[in-house]
């Protein structure tokens, strides 16, 4: 018994080690926010001194910090919007239809699973330029769905192909349309997996750097990681500035997360492991 | 013919004539469902794509239409350039962290908490925490870490007594402090894969592994992770794919410096394809990006799908 608790002790003193080391830079930085400059170079890890709310106030006042998050929030709920439409109609297509083809064409859709995405960014650029797309919202949006695609159907179609069959049959005797039935039935009955796809969707589009960088010039239309970026050499060696906007850039996705963690584990890993 | 055919057709029963009825509606849904998946694939993907392996033999600074052609010399200066050694190495680097130090790392942590109690709960919380923060983020708060002026090392090294290191400007320390924040980043990631694989394993085996006197580290190496393999070749896939396309962590971080000494093959090809507007030659890059990760794919799915059968 005795072993067992010491085992049992080790574990935890083991869990709360990797424990600080994963909270502490996000606690310093949160900390950091709130110490004068002088006051970081003698102590960057613990409380502050004085609890001084100046800077987060200075950032929540200012106009461009809301902005990026409105242009992330707006580009990541379209881009949701899109995925999950355009994904679960292609989806209920390979899984409800039969006809020549299909399977080929399945097969091309989800070539996106085994695609860098890196590999594609600078065609992307002439691709979004060319379209007149550079500086709008469609410029992240339509590549970020299109790259999501081949995920979306991949789980849609799992998911759709386990709905009892007789509910379709029985709303096709009734005279029920294929495009109907796809409306009123079948997306109703796929909260669960239109859940966890979206929320997938949301975090990877909010966190999204690379390609954001690279079509959005203008700050007025910047995301918050751009935001973050352009701030950063504003304020360069201001460390308490920074770590300010940064603790408040990922607050938003900290509280996400704890509402949401059930879809967003189920999401960014349940569909990894059928993958 | 139609003789032939005509008595069929009257055999059919309601339910096949209903079939048949619908079958234009069938035809529609097609059409109106399918093409929108279709177009943005192909436009965004799929085009992209061989339009990379097709600049690549041009000499293009992204403006007009491509036409000095070059044919191999853009690979032929990739293959000479000592960053793109540099870079390639990097991400091998990457990779190889990942899975030595990383994936085990993961593991260990998956059999310490994967019960479900209370505490459990939140420790998964917090080890899964970093990797729903974005890279950009996660970087800039580790490049305070760092910093030689301000930072928790300049705090260490002070408290020993010792002149600062400025971890992030030296040439010799900055990757593997972006390696460390790596594994920081993406570990619980791998970690919740193994949780669920871990819960899945039946009780009564690891019960029946107990009674005949095996301890809890036997039970973990002889039943737990041999019944978590797919799991973990699975994780593995991840790691190598994310690996190769690591990028977003390096910009705050080190930009790729010092003295070029930190690029992996993303930041190279951004840094000397884009900022630059050397398409021809970014696309080159591309190209190799694409080839490795389609070839290590599939070489991984041949090697793990082998190793499976015995």
């Amino acid at each position: 018994m005795t072993s067992a608790t010491t085992r049992n002790t080790l574990r935890v003193i083991v869990l709360i080690l990797v424990a600080s080391l994963v909270i502490g830079p996000l606690l310093a930085s949160f900390f950091g926010g709130f110490k004068s400059n002088a006051e970081l170079r003698t102590n960057p890890l613990g409380l502050p001194d004085i609890w001084n709310a100046e800077n987060y106030i200075a950032i929540f006042l200012d106009g461009t910090f809301w902005r990026y998050l409105g242009n992330s929030f707006l580009i990541s709920s379209m881009t949701v919007l899109l995925t999950l439409v355009v994904g679960a109609a292609a989806a209920y297509v390979f899984s409800q239809i039969r006809f020549f083809g299909s399977k080929m064409i399945l097969s091309y859709l989800l070539l996106g699973l085994m695609f860098p995405f890196a590999a594609a960014i600078l065609p992307l650029f002439i691709k979004v330029r060319d379209l007149g797309l550079l500086d709008t919202y469609w410029a992240v949006i339509l590549p970020q769905t299109a790259f999501g695609l081949s995920l979306a159907i991949l789980l849609f179609k799992a998911f759709f192909d386990q709905l009892p069959k007789e509910l379709f049959e029985a709303a096709y005797v009734d005279g029920c349309s294929y495009l109907r039935f796809f409306w009123s039935f079948t997306l109703p009955l796929s909260t669960p997996i239109l859940a966890t796809v979206g929320v997938f969707v949301f975090v990877q589009s909010w966190n999204n750097f690379l390609l954001p960088l690279v079509v959005l010039n203008d700050r007025s239309i910047y995301t918050w990681p751009l935001g973050m970026m352009q701030f950063q050499g504003e304020y360069l060696t201001q460390w308490n500035m920074i770590l300010a906007f940064v603790t408040l850039t990922i607050t938003p996705a900290v509280i996400f997360f704890l509402a949401a963690q059930k879809y967003i584990v189920a999401g960014l890993t349940g569909g990894s492991v059928k993958g | 013919m139609t003789t032939m055919t005509r008595p069929a057709v009257h055999r059919r029963s309601n339910a096949d004539r209903l079939r048949q009825g619908l079958a234009s509606g069938k035809f529609t849904a097609v059409l109106i469902l399918l093409p929108p998946a279709l177009i943005l694939f192909s436009l965004f993907v799929i085009l992209p794509l061989a339009d990379a392996a097709y600049y690549s033999a041009f000499s293009w600074n992204g403006y007009g239409s491509p036409s000095d052609f070059v044919g191999t010399q853009n690979y032929a200066r990739l293959l000479d350039h000592s960053v793109f050694h540099t870079a390639l190495w990097n991400t091998a680097k990457l990779i190889l962290v990942s899975l030595i130090i990383q994936m085990p790392l993961a593991l260990g942590l998956a059999l310490l908490v994967y019960r479900k109690t209370p505490t459990n709960t939140l420790f998964r919380l917090v080890f899964f925490l970093p990797y729903i923060l974005a890279e950009v983020a996660a970087g800039l708060i580790w490049s305070f870490v760092f910093d030689g002026d301000y930072g928790i090392t300049a705090f260490m090294f002070q408290a020993l007594g010792q002149e600062s290191v400025y971890v992030l400007a030296d040439r010799q320390w900055a990757f593997p402090a972006i390696m460390t924040v790596i594994v920081w980043k993406y570990f619980g990631f791998h970690m919740m894969i193994y949780i669920a694989a871990l819960q899945s394993v039946p009780k009564d085996l690891i019960e029946a592994a107990k009674l005949e006197g095996a301890k809890p580290r036997q039970v973990a190496l002889f039943v737990q992770i041999p019944l978590i393999k797919h799991a973990i070749v699975v994780s593995g896939f991840f790691a190598i794919i994310g690996s190769l396309q690591i990028f977003d962590i390096i910009i705050p971080m080190t930009n790729g410096g010092p003295s070029n000494s930190t690029h992996t093959i993303v930041t190279y090809l951004y840094t000397f394809g884009l900022s630059r507007l050397n398409i021809g030659f970014g696309s080159a890059a591309a190209v190799v990006l694409f080839v490795l990760a389609i070839g290590i794919a599939l070489f991984y799915q041949r090697a793990t799908t082998k190793e499976e059968r015995v």
